[in-house]
């Protein structure tokens, strides 16, 4: 083998070596990507990002002379026929106190369905210091066809909130449910129902 | 250091036949020149889109978009305005689409790029010159899908993408139900590949293939600039198309990425793409970093000042890029602590991004100016980027910010860094390098004729949008209340006179090739140092035979 030969051998090595270096990086940052799904979820429920609220078993006993407002708000989603309210517009506790309310669901469909709620609060930041310990929305609910249910939430606000710059002066949290069906969800391009798409896609 | 080097008798052995030495052809120099050519044309065509969206902008009410897609689409009456309500923000999603991935990334990446960094590193040619080969004609396809999904339904009533570059979801999922989203996203995703290959190829070439004695601190800056964005590439894109395949499983398999009925959140949407989004902008920007430098010591005659100063504040700004995503996003409900953290970061850009032009003006300083049409656009440049960079700072306060977000204030800001900072960056590289592609001298006066109607019709466009987004004006909408009609007619008449520039640059190219005036291996004279004016212009088909040797 001439060095010549040798020479174009080794440049060509190296330059495998580094391409495939670049590849791995580039398998590594699509991983990334979707490792970012479940590290999002974590990360929201751990810090109460984008009002996401906390889960804790008992309340902490510490209950201050302040009190708050918490608001009560529900959707539906279009996908499920439910009628879905508030029993109570809003309450007034003391920060800290444990508080039971309740939201109404009746199924208006002709056949049996479930749903599940996804919350927030506002303001989102709140959403750290909003403790459920009893919550409809920790489990799937099934109604039959017109069957109404009375569904509690258990709550309180956390008294550490009035420790944040942010948060000290607020005097009302809005709690928002919105009730989605729990079936596999269609997928969006072929549920379409106007005929110009329909015609399109078939 | 001018003068040709004499190349043995095989430098020429050009493949015989048209299909032969361009569609498979592994030289980076025809690479290049393709590249070139579709930028070109992928530009007039965005330019297009631009120019019918201030058609219909230059005066309140709804002018042509209704007959557009009357005559496209073959609807009528209250349809008809409806189809050219969405037309318009079709046009603005594909405009702002075309222009980055398929105008200025193949022009300063895949054109000037391909065809420079081998020759000024002292390489015979890239690392991988059947890769090279892939990541151009792949783009021509993924352009073909993006226009294909142009006149493809989307939302009922409908065609083409409308919810902006940015494709967010929940509107790209669930609002565009019909095969338009699923298109582009096909299109980006084959973008994107042909952009990694060549990122992919751009670093092995400039790691190992530069002349001997041509160590990464004696290396030109544009070559550093390439290298830098070459690495933005590879981070960034696999980002973005991990996010857009999120939203293709999300809108036809059932999956719930984004979809809160599932448990997926459409903030993190946002997330991604801007994590993408935005190292994609200095993408676009650093490789005219690189290009400015060598123009601006070229026509002062001087090395430049603080040459590793200017590299590194490049790679310093390729890093800071990727923790600065979330200024895209102050107004989705970031915490008061995260938007504090952001706004820092951003501003922190600042720095380097001052030093460069800084050093560019002290590289000025003291020299001895020539005002060739490439410094022209060169300092055209400096001066537009910075009135677009001192925007940039202003936007980076969440307080402010807030109040400007999607307005037209946001608009002129990116227009005047990217459409006036990097399209101005191309010009100069196309007038500094076209003696030396082509072997041609251009006509310094139509050259010039054409910097300066751009110049001032581009200035005409945005810097009255500055006024517009300061009154409030929203992005991304066909109409508007009567008051904002005066300067909104100002912007119309200054894409008008934009045009006339693009016709003007397409002439000075017809006319460079049809007066056929020699240019010789140098034409800028001493201050031209970099390697590829040692070649002769055009350089031989198989350049540095013998590797030159770097002192």
């Amino acid at each position: 083998m001439t060095t010549e030969t040798k020479k174009t051998v080794n440049q060509g090595r190296r330059n495998g070596l580094i391409a495939s270096i670049c590849l791995g990086v580039f398998v590594g940052m699509i991983g990334m990507a979707y490792a970012s799904v479940p590290l999002y979820k974590i990360f929201c429920q751990v810090t109460g990002y984008g009002g996401t609220t906390q889960r804790v078993n008992a309340p902490t006993g510490v209950v201050l002379d302040k009190t708050i407002t918490v608001r009560f708000d529900a959707n539906t989603s279009p996908g499920i026929n439910w009628k879905f309210r508030p029993e109570q517009r809003s309450v007034t506790m003391k920060i800290g106190e444990s508080t039971q309310i309740a939201y109404w669901a009746k199924n208006m469909a002709s056949h049996s369905e479930t749903g599940t709620a996804a919350f927030n609060v506002t303001p989102q930041q709140a959403g750290a210091y909003f403790n459920k310990i009893q919550c409809f929305c920790f489990t799937e609910q099934t109604l039959k066809p017109g069957e109404e249910k009375d569904m509690p939430v258990v709550f309180f606000i956390d008294p550490d909130i009035v420790n944040v710059p942010e948060l000290k002066d607020i005097s009302t949290i809005t709690l928002s449910y919105t009730l989605f069906p729990v079936d596999d969800p269609k997928p969006v391009a072929q549920s379409v129902t106007d005929g110009d798409v329909k015609k399109t896609i078939q | 250091m001018a003068g040709t080097i004499a190349h043995d008798g095989h430098a020429d052995h050009k493949p015989q036949g048209f299909v032969r030495r361009w569609m498979f052809s592994t030289n980076h120099k025809d690479i290049g020149t393709l590249y070139l050519i579709f930028a070109i044309t992928a530009g007039i065509l965005g330019g297009f889109l631009s120019v019918m969206m201030r058609w219909e902008l230059a005066e309140p009410g709804i002018q042509i978009f209704h007959g557009l897609a009357s005559m496209i689409y073959g609807v009528e009456g209250d349809a008809a305005i409806d189809a050219g309500k969405s037309m318009y923000n079709a046009f603005t999603t594909a405009h702002g689409l075309i222009m980055i991935f398929f105008m200025v990334m193949p022009a300063l990446i895949g054109g000037f790029a391909n065809w420079m960094v081998p020759i000024m590193i002292g390489a015979p040619d890239m690392a991988f010159p059947r890769m090279n080969n892939i990541s151009f004609w792949l783009l021509p396809p993924a352009f073909l899908l993006l226009l294909i999904s142009m006149f493809m339904p989307s939302a009922p009533g409908a065609h083409g993408v409308g919810g902006g570059w940015t494709i967010y979801p929940p509107f790209s999922t669930v609002g565009q139900p019909g095969p338009a989203m699923d298109f582009a996203i096909l299109s980006l995703h084959i973008a994107g590949a042909s952009s990694i290959l060549g990122a992919i190829n751009f670093i092995t070439t400039i790691f190992n293939m530069r002349a001997p004695g041509m160590t990464l601190h004696k290396m030109p800056l544009f070559a550093w600039s390439v290298l830098i964005t070459a690495f933005l590439l590879l981070l960034s894109l696999p980002v973005l198309a991990g996010g857009i395949t999120m939203l293709l499983t999300d809108r036809n398999f059932g999956t719930t990425f984004f979809a809160p009925d599932g448990g997926g959140d459409p903030l993190l949407f946002q997330h991604l793409f801007w994590f993408f989004g935005h190292p994609e902008v200095y993408i676009l920007i650093l490789p005219g970093f690189g290009i400015i430098s060598h123009i601006v010591s070229t026509f002062s005659r001087k090395p430049v000042f603080g040459y590793l100063g200017m590299a590194y504040a490049m790679v310093a700004i390729g890093v800071v890029g990727f923790i600065v995503w979330a200024h895209h996003m102050y107004t989705v409900g970031l915490s008061l602590d995260t938007q504090r953290y952001f706004v820092f970061a951003t501003m922190v850009i600042a720095v380097p991004t001052g030093v460069k032009i800084f050093s560019w003006i002290a590289t000025m300083w003291g020299g001895s100016l020539d005002m060739r049409t490439p410094m022209l656009w060169a300092i055209g440049f400096i001066f537009l980027f910075t009135v677009g960079g001192v925007t940039g700072v202003q936007l980076a306060n969440a307080g402010l910010d807030r109040s400007l977000h999607d307005t037209y204030y946001v608009v002129a800001h990116f227009h005047y860094v990217l459409s006036l900072g990097a399209v101005f960056a191309i010009f100069a590289a196309w007038y500094y390098w076209f003696p030396k592609m082509t072997g041609y001298m251009y006509n310094s006066t139509v050259a010039r004729i054409h910097f300066w109607v751009t110049f001032i019709g581009v200035n005409l466009i945005f810097f009255p949008q500055h006024f517009l987004g300061l009154a409030g004006m929203p992005r991304r909408y066909i109409d508007y209340p009567d008051a904002f009609a005066g300067w909104n007619h100002v912007s119309s008449i200054g894409s008008y006179i934009s045009a006339v520039g693009v016709l003007i640059f397409l002439y000075g190219v017809f006319e460079a090739f049809a007066k056929k005036r020699e240019a010789g291996a140098n034409p800028w004279g001493e201050g031209a140092t970099t390697l590829e004016w040692q070649l002769s212009s055009p350089p031989p088909y198989h350049q540095w035979e013998q590797l030159p040797r770097i002192k």
